[in-house]
C-alpha cells in the first residue's frame, strides 16, 4: 500500500492544472484518488506495492510523454494531465484491444461480474472494439489438481507471475516464449502443493477469468457478483 | 399516412435470445406501438421488404451464406442498423467454434456425435441449405453497423433507451444498463 509517512517530504504538483499537496514519491495513481480523481487501473490494484505497469491502462501525460500512473512515483512541480478526452480515448483503445487479443466470451465466462477487463469496459463505455476480432487459437491446461489456467482470457498482467508465491516462497507461474507466443506457464508440482486458501488468493488475484479453482463453476447470481451494482 | 417511424429485427447465428429480451419491454410496447410500425421481423412474420426501413435490429452473428445475403439485404434495406447482443457485436458463443477446422466441426457434430444412429451418419448438404462459413463472423465485420447493444442478452432496458433515442433522434447513451453477459 502507498502509505503516507510523516516522514516524506511534502510537495506540491498540479493534477490537471489543480494544485494539489502530494507526500514525495506517493502511487500518482493512489494520490489522484485520494483528490477525486479515478484513473482506471487493471494490473494495478490497491496494496500491491511496486507495479510492473504491464496493462497501461493508467495512462497519463507528463511532460507531453504518455506514462503508466501506476508506476509513477510524486516529485515536486510534477504537471500531470489525466482526464481528457484523447487520454480516455486511449485508455479504451487499450482495453478494446485486450478484448479482440484474448477470446472474451463474458456470458459463458465464470468471473463475469467479477473481472476487472469487464468491469473497465463497461466503465470506458465499450459498445464493440475499434478493431478486428483475431480469435487467437489458445489452449486450457487442465493438468493442475486444484485450479486450471484458461490462456483464452489471459491477459498477461503479471499479477500471477510477480505478486504470488506458495507457501515455500517459490513462484508457481512464470512466463514463457516472447513476442505474441508470450503466455503464462503453470508449475503443476507447486500449484498442487497450493492450499484451499492459497489456490482461493490466486484465484482472486486474477483480474479475469484465466485462473480458475477447478470444480467451482458459478458461485455467485447475477445481481450479487463483484461488480453487479 | 402515418408519420410512424419503421423497425426490421432478424435473428441469424443467434438464440432469440435477444428477441425474447425485446419483448420484456413489457408494458412499453404500447408507447413503441405509437412510435413506430415493425416491418419485417420474426414477430410478424412479414418476410420481405416491401418498402425501405428507418431501423434495422441484427440478432446473431454470421456463420453461413444465407446469414451474409440476409445481413446485406438489411444494410441495404435500413437507414440505420443495429447490432444486438454478444452474437450479433463478436460472434458470441457460436464463435466458440472459430479456432476448431470446419471439417472436425461437421464431422463432431453429424459423424461423431453418439445420438445419431449409425446409419444415418451423415454430414447433410443440399443445395437448399445454407453453406456454412469456415468461422461465425461479427456483423460489423460484413457491413457497416451504425450501432452496438452489447449484452447476451441485452437488458429490455438497454433496447429499449437505444430504439426511444434513435426513434426520437438522439444518440442513444447505454452507460449504465449495458453488460456484456
Amino acid at each position: 500500500m502507498n502509505k503516507l509517512s510523516k516522514n516524506t517530504k511534502k510537495i506540491n504538483i498540479l493534477l490537471d492544472g489543480k494544485e494539489v499537496e502530494a507526500q514525495e514519491g506517493e502511487n500518482i495513481v493512489e494520490l489522484a484518488k485520494r483528490h477525486g480523481i479515478d484513473i482506471p487501473v487493471l494490473c494495478y490494484y490497491e496494496g500491491m506495492g511496486e507495479c510492473l505497469g504491464t496493462c497501461r491502462v493508467c495512462t497519463i501525460r507528463w511532460k507531453r510523454h504518455h506514462v503508466s500512473a501506476c508506476t509513477l512515483k510524486a516529485e515536486e512541480g510534477m504537471d500531470l494531465t489525466i482526464e481528457t478526452e484523447d487520454l480516455k480515448d486511449l485508455r479504451k483503445a487499450l482495453i478494446e484491444l485486450l478484448f479482440v487479443e484474448g477470446n472474451h466470451f463474458c456470458p459463458s465466462c465464470e468471473k463475469s461480474g467479477d473481472c476487472d477487463l469487464q468491469h473497465l469496459g463497461l466503465k470506458l463505455e465499450m459498445t464493440v472494439p475499434r478493431f478486428h476480432y483475431r480469435f487467437n487459437n489458445r489452449s486450457i491446461n487442465f493438468d493442475a489438481d486444484k485450479i486450471l489456467f484458461e490462456h483464452n482470457r489471459c491477459i498477461l498482467c503479471k499479477r500471477c507471475t510477480h505478486k504470488f508465491e506458495d507457501d515455500n516462497g517459490e513462484r508457481v507461474f512464470a512466463f514463457k516464449g516472447k513476442g505474441s507466443n508470450l503466455s503464462v506457464e503453470m508449475n503443476i508440482e507447486r500449484a498442487n502443493g497450493l492450499s484451499e486458501e492459497l489456490v482461493d488468493q490466486v484465484v482472486e488475484l486474477c483480474p479475469v477469468g484465466a485462473i480458475l479453482k477447478k470444480g467451482k463453476g458459478f458461485d455467485r447470481p447475477i445481481g450479487k457478483r463483484k461488480y453487479d451494482e | 399516412m402515418t408519420n410512424k417511424k419503421s423497425v426490421a429485427t432478424i435473428s441469424l447465428a443467434g438464440c432469440f435470445g435477444c428477441h425474447m429480451s425485446f419483448c420484456d419491454i413489457d408494458e412499453r410496447f404500447v408507447d413503441l406501438v405509437e412510435l413506430v410500425e415493425i416491418h419485417k421481423s420474426p414477430l410478424t412474420d412479414i418476410k420481405g421488404f416491401e418498402k425501405r426501413v428507418d431501423i434495422g435490429l441484427i440478432e446473431g452473428g454470421v456463420c453461413n451464406d444465407e446469414n451474409v445475403e440476409v445481413l446485406k439485404s438489411f444494410r441495404e434495406n435500413c437507414d440505420i442498423l443495429i447490432s444486438l447482443g454478444e452474437c450479433a457485436i463478436m460472434g458470441g458463443l457460436p464463435a466458440l467454434r472459430n479456432n476448431i477446422p470446419l471439417k472436425d466441426c461437421l464431422e463432431e457434430a453429424y459423424l461423431r456425435v453418439p445420438t445419431t444412429p449409425h446409419s444415418q451418419n451423415i454430414i447433410p448438404h443440399h443445395e437448399d441449405i445454407p453453406k456454412i462459413l469456415d468461422k461465425v463472423y461479427p456483423c460489423h465485420e460484413v457491413v457497416k453497423i451504425d450501432y452496438f447493444i452489447p449484452g447476451c442478452p441485452p437488458s429490455a432496458d438497454s433496447i429499449w433507451i437505444a430504439l426511444e433515442a434513435l426513434i426520437k433522434g438522439k444518440e442513444p447513451q447505454l452507460a449504465g444498463v449495458m453488460s456484456y453477459d
